[in-house]
């Protein structure tokens, strides 16, 4: 016994009590605590990420998913909605449904009478949508001919825009005094009992203020550079200096005159007052009184009591607009007479693509993508599995086989736009199939997926244990009955994981889809897939092309429908592996 | 195991792609080509289908020069009836459209595109020549000895004194676009002209070298295609100068300014009449011979030229297309209508 308590000579001694021996497990214990901590970190920083974009993307898609619709009553007549005088179909499908929106708007403002104005409201307000809408209606009960029929018409993106606040800023004030307004010939005057136009006054000056201040930093900076050159460039610096210094002192004088009247050009943040049932745009304002031209007109003159009326003052100058003034007023009228309304924009999720932001809608994307996902997956799913279970189970060992498995290998890293290449030579060019379609974009990103679904499934077979496979064929099954009865369903969540994992990269694939011609405007939406479609990613690199606003929002809300149709798609997976399950 | 009926389902596909594959009659009119025209095209697309007249075409965004090759790649339903162009129709296309059959193109000028340089609101003004232009973006330009040099210029203010003490930041679209063309051609060539005549007397292939190559050590940002994601950088950075189309800057004036070029303010009325000399004119190709074949395409002609799209009030000039003059309209209209083919000798 005491042998073994002695030490060999030479060897180490390792003492678990030691001063030594604490300090090295106190090391491995702090070791393994970073470790995890790293591990927590990149986990949170990855879901600070996520969610940063997320909600940044929901954020932006927000104004997709509303819209605002005017609820006016139009009376469509047989002449303008039938192109022949008859209520047959055909003669409604092509009948002038504008001309009924316009006799509708006209209605609404009946004080519109020169032709520029009435172009501005003809066209600046309403959607082109709208027709649409009315010719719906008709073409379903054509009994409303000649009858007023109340209809919610869409806005226009422009107006739509400025009706979410996404425009220009607004600053609502009560007027705090009484007003009193006077006519002189075309334009309005308006005096206040308080000090309301002063102050709007003053803000008009700090306007100014901030001007000249731009301008002065610019001459700063110009007078700067003017001491180090001469001659002829030297002259024309200066004269630049002399012209902005001179803006600037022109409109540093004004902002100090605190008290002389100021004119609300359109690069000035505009004022609007609503007075009396009425809209007046302010051109001038001094002190005591304002002047204005009537947007809108007014019911009467009377004087009105403190907190009755309004100035509306909009940050954004009307040179800066889309919408001008007049429009504004309108659609600010219409909103006072309780017309205009916020809807869930369900058109989004029934429409095809459109050019006009407001009607565009996602579902042509969405069933195209859906129709080329099935396409895929009918042609990749049996071919990918059979050459994985051919290729793992029955075939040889040797050179031919080797090869092959590089290749496949080397296929599953091939760049997506050569595979689209590919397809635009056979499918197109030899085969002659219909370009646009989702039939050969579907077959295209087959070609993608199979190297994936071959290597994963290829793998879920090599993990199922040998000792069901040799159960089998011990009591007497044959290859392909211990394959197909015992090994495969065994390896079936490995394959699905594959499958869904190349689904979803095949979802997301723009590239290939180029050259077969599956990047474009279509507005039909598919019915099957030898029609032209496009797909969702496809439909979100083309709106994020456009210049009008609206669609920036619509491409926000496009990336969330393909993020949706993503999760279905993994979710089915799992629903689908779970039943497929087995342990052993 | 539902194998089996997996492997029906394929055969079944197989069979019905094999089906698809004899040529049909096409009822929907194809139109490729360039994405500078594609908001303008789907548009008229959009009205056409909207009209009854038929089904509304399809419209691909394939580029120029992609269109160019599909278009002329022969006769018959299945090449494309039209393409959409962001310059004129090349010589050597032209004659690759008549080698494959494709004999009589009708030429549609369908406007103008502006392209201007722009910065955020809150930025310096700029008021820059081609000189100017081509000095703070050429990769070589003339040292002080007249020799080509490495761009040394910094900030703008090292060209000239009167541009901004800022650093010189463009963001601007690839090699591959199609408005990076139209940038050299009408900015950078025009620009080198002046600053280099004795080059381009010598040596025209290095002329030609020293305008097309932009530089490439950080002051001009490929920006990509998306035009949208520049009017974002520009926003975001206040010292930062963006290239882009007309439209964009109309429908953002509320972000960024248009710098003036040669003293000229890009705005519709300068681009329209020619004095913003920074515009290029787009183009729709159409082939004659497929008119009758494929229905509705003489109608859609019709509908692109109508007064109601390409009019001075058409709604193609709300989606910001600055339309041609009334007299070109009505002569650009006459001849479309007439269906008169583009001739070789059209100074192509």
């Amino acid at each position: 016994m005491t042998d073994i308590a002695a030490p060999p000579p030479g060897a180490r001694r390792f003492g678990l009590s030691s001063d030594e021996a604490q300090a090295r497990l106190r090391r491995r214990h702090a070791a393994e605590a970073r470790f995890r901590a790293y591990g927590i970190g990149a986990i949170a920083l990855a879901a600070i990420f996520l969610v940063v974009l997320i909600s940044d993307v929901v954020v932006k898609a927000m104004p997709a998913f509303t819209e605002y619709r005017l609820t006016m009553t139009v009376t469509p007549t047989l002449e303008q909605v039938s192109s022949d005088g008859t209520t047959d179909p055909q003669a409604l499908r092509s009948g002038d449904y504008d001309a009924v929106l316009r006799a509708g708007l006209q209605e609404l403002f009946p004080q519109v009478t020169t032709r520029a104005l009435r172009r501005k409201l003809n066209n600046d307000l309403l959607s082109s949508g709208a027709a649409m809408t009315l010719r719906d209606r008709v073409l379903a009960d054509p009994a409303v001919i000649g009858q007023p029929v109340t209809i919610e018409a869409l806005f226009d993106d422009a107006a739509d825009l400025y009706l979410k606040g996404l425009m220009t800023g607004r600053r609502e004030s009560a007027g705090q005094g009484q007003a009193q307004v006077t006519l002189d010939g075309e334009d309005v005057v308006l005096t206040s009992s308080a000090p309301d136009f002063a102050r709007a006054l003053a803000e008009v000056k700090e306007s100014l203020r901030e001007e000249a201040a731009a301008d002065r930093r610019e001459a700063a900076r110009l007078t700067a550079a003017a001491a180090d050159v001469s001659g002829d460039q030297r002259e024309a610096l200066q004269r630049r200096i002399a012209d902005l210094e001179g803006e600037a002192a022109a409109a540093e004088a004004r902002a100090a005159a605190a008290d002389a009247p100021e004119r609300l050009t359109a690069d000035l943040p505009s004022k609007l007052v609503f007075i009396n049932g009425g809209i007046v745009k302010l051109t001038e304002i001094s002190a005591s009184e304002a002047r204005g031209t009537v947007l809108v007109p007014l019911a009467n003159t009377d004087a009105v009591a403190a907190g009755r009326w309004d100035i509306l003052t909009l940050t954004q100058p009307e040179a800066n607009r889309r919408l001008d003034d007049q429009v504004v007023a309108w659609l600010e009228d219409l909103k006072q007479r309780g017309m205009v309304a916020s809807h869930f924009a369900s058109r989004f999720f029934t429409s095809g693509d459109s050019r006009e932001p407001e009607q565009a809608g996602i579902l042509g994307a969405l069933i195209g993508s859906a129709l080329t996902m099935l396409v895929t997956l009918v042609l990749c799913l049996p071919i990918g599995v059979g050459a994985a279970v051919y290729l793992e189970e029955f075939a040889p060992k040797n050179r031919l086989t080797d090869l092959i498995e590089v290749n496949i290998n080397n296929l599953a890293a091939v760049p997506s736009i050569v595979f689209g290449l590919l397809g635009l030579a056979m499918f197109l060019n030899f085969f002659g199939l219909p370009r646009s379609a989702p039939l050969v974009g579907g077959l295209v990103l087959a070609l993608l997926v199979l190297p994936t679904i071959i290597i994963a499934s290829r793998a879920a077979l090599k993990s199922v244990p040998p000792s069901i496979r040799e159960a089998a064929l011990g009591i007497g099954a044959s290859h392909q009955q211990a394959v197909f009865h015992h090994v495969l369903p065994l390896a079936m969540p490995g394959i699905m994981t594959g499958t869904i994992i190349g689904m979803a990269h095949a979802l997301g694939e723009t590239a290939p889809l180029l050259l077969i011609g599956m990047v474009a405007f279509i507005v039909d939406v598919p019915g099957s897939i030898t029609d032209a479609a496009t797909a969702l990613p496809v439909q979100i690199y083309l709106w994020s092309d456009l210049p009008e606003p609206l669609f920036q929002a619509k491409t926000a809300a496009a990336i969330l429908v393909l993020l949706a149709f993503l999760f279905i798609m993994n979710g089915l997976a799992i629903l689908l592996r779970r039943r497929f399950e087995r342990r052993w | 195991m539902n194998f089996r009926s997996l492997v029906s389902v394929a055969a079944l596909t197989l069979a019905g792609v094999a089906a698809a594959g004899a040529a049909q009659a096409r009822d929907q009119i194809r139109i490729v080509g360039s994405s500078t025209v594609y908001p303008f095209t789907t548009a008229v697309a959009e009205q056409f289908g909207r009209s009854g007249a038929g089904k509304a075409p399809v419209v691909e965004s394939t580029g120029t020069g992609g269109g160019m090759k599909l278009f002329c790649a022969g006769v018959g339903t299945d090449h494309p009836d039209a393409t959409n162009a962001s310059r004129r129709i090349k010589k050597s296309e032209f004659d690759d459209c008549q080698k494959n059959g494709v004999a009589d193109i009708i030429e549609l000028k369908v406007g103008f595109d502006g392209l201007t340089v722009a910065n955020s609101k809150s930025g310096p003004d700029f008021n820059l020549s081609k000189e100017q232009l081509f000095l703070a973006l050429a990769k070589e330009v003339p040292g002080a000895d007249g020799k080509l040099v490495a761009n040394p210029y910094k900030n703008w203010s090292d060209i000239d004194k009167a541009l901004p003490n800022e650093k010189i930041e463009v963001l601007g679209p690839p090699p591959t676009s199609g408005t990076r063309d139209s940038f050299l051609e009408l900015v950078m060539e025009p620009g080198a002209e002046k600053i280099l005549a004795d080059l381009k007397k010598s040596d025209a292939k290095a002329f030609a070298a020293a305008w097309k190559t932009i530089r490439e050590d950080g002051a001009y940002i490929d920006a990509g295609e998306n035009d949208n994601l520049i009017v974002q950088k520009l926003d975001a950075n206040p010292k930062a100068v963006g290239i882009f189309g007309y439209s964009f800057l109309e429908e953002n004036a509320a972000k960024i300014k248009g710098a003036k070029i040669d003293g000229v303010t890009p705005d519709f009325d300068t681009i329209a009449d020619g004095k913003y000399s920074v515009s290029r004119p787009l183009f729709v190709y159409f082939k004659k011979q497929h008119i009758g074949v494929v229905p509705g395409l003489d109608k859609f002609i019709g509908e692109y030229v109508s007064e109601k799209a390409l009019g001075e009030d058409g709604y193609l000039s709300r989606k910001g297309l600055v339309p041609l003059p009334a007299d070109q309209l009505t002569q650009v209209r006459a001849d479309v209508e007439a269906q008169k083919p583009l001739s070789a000798d059209a100074g192509l």
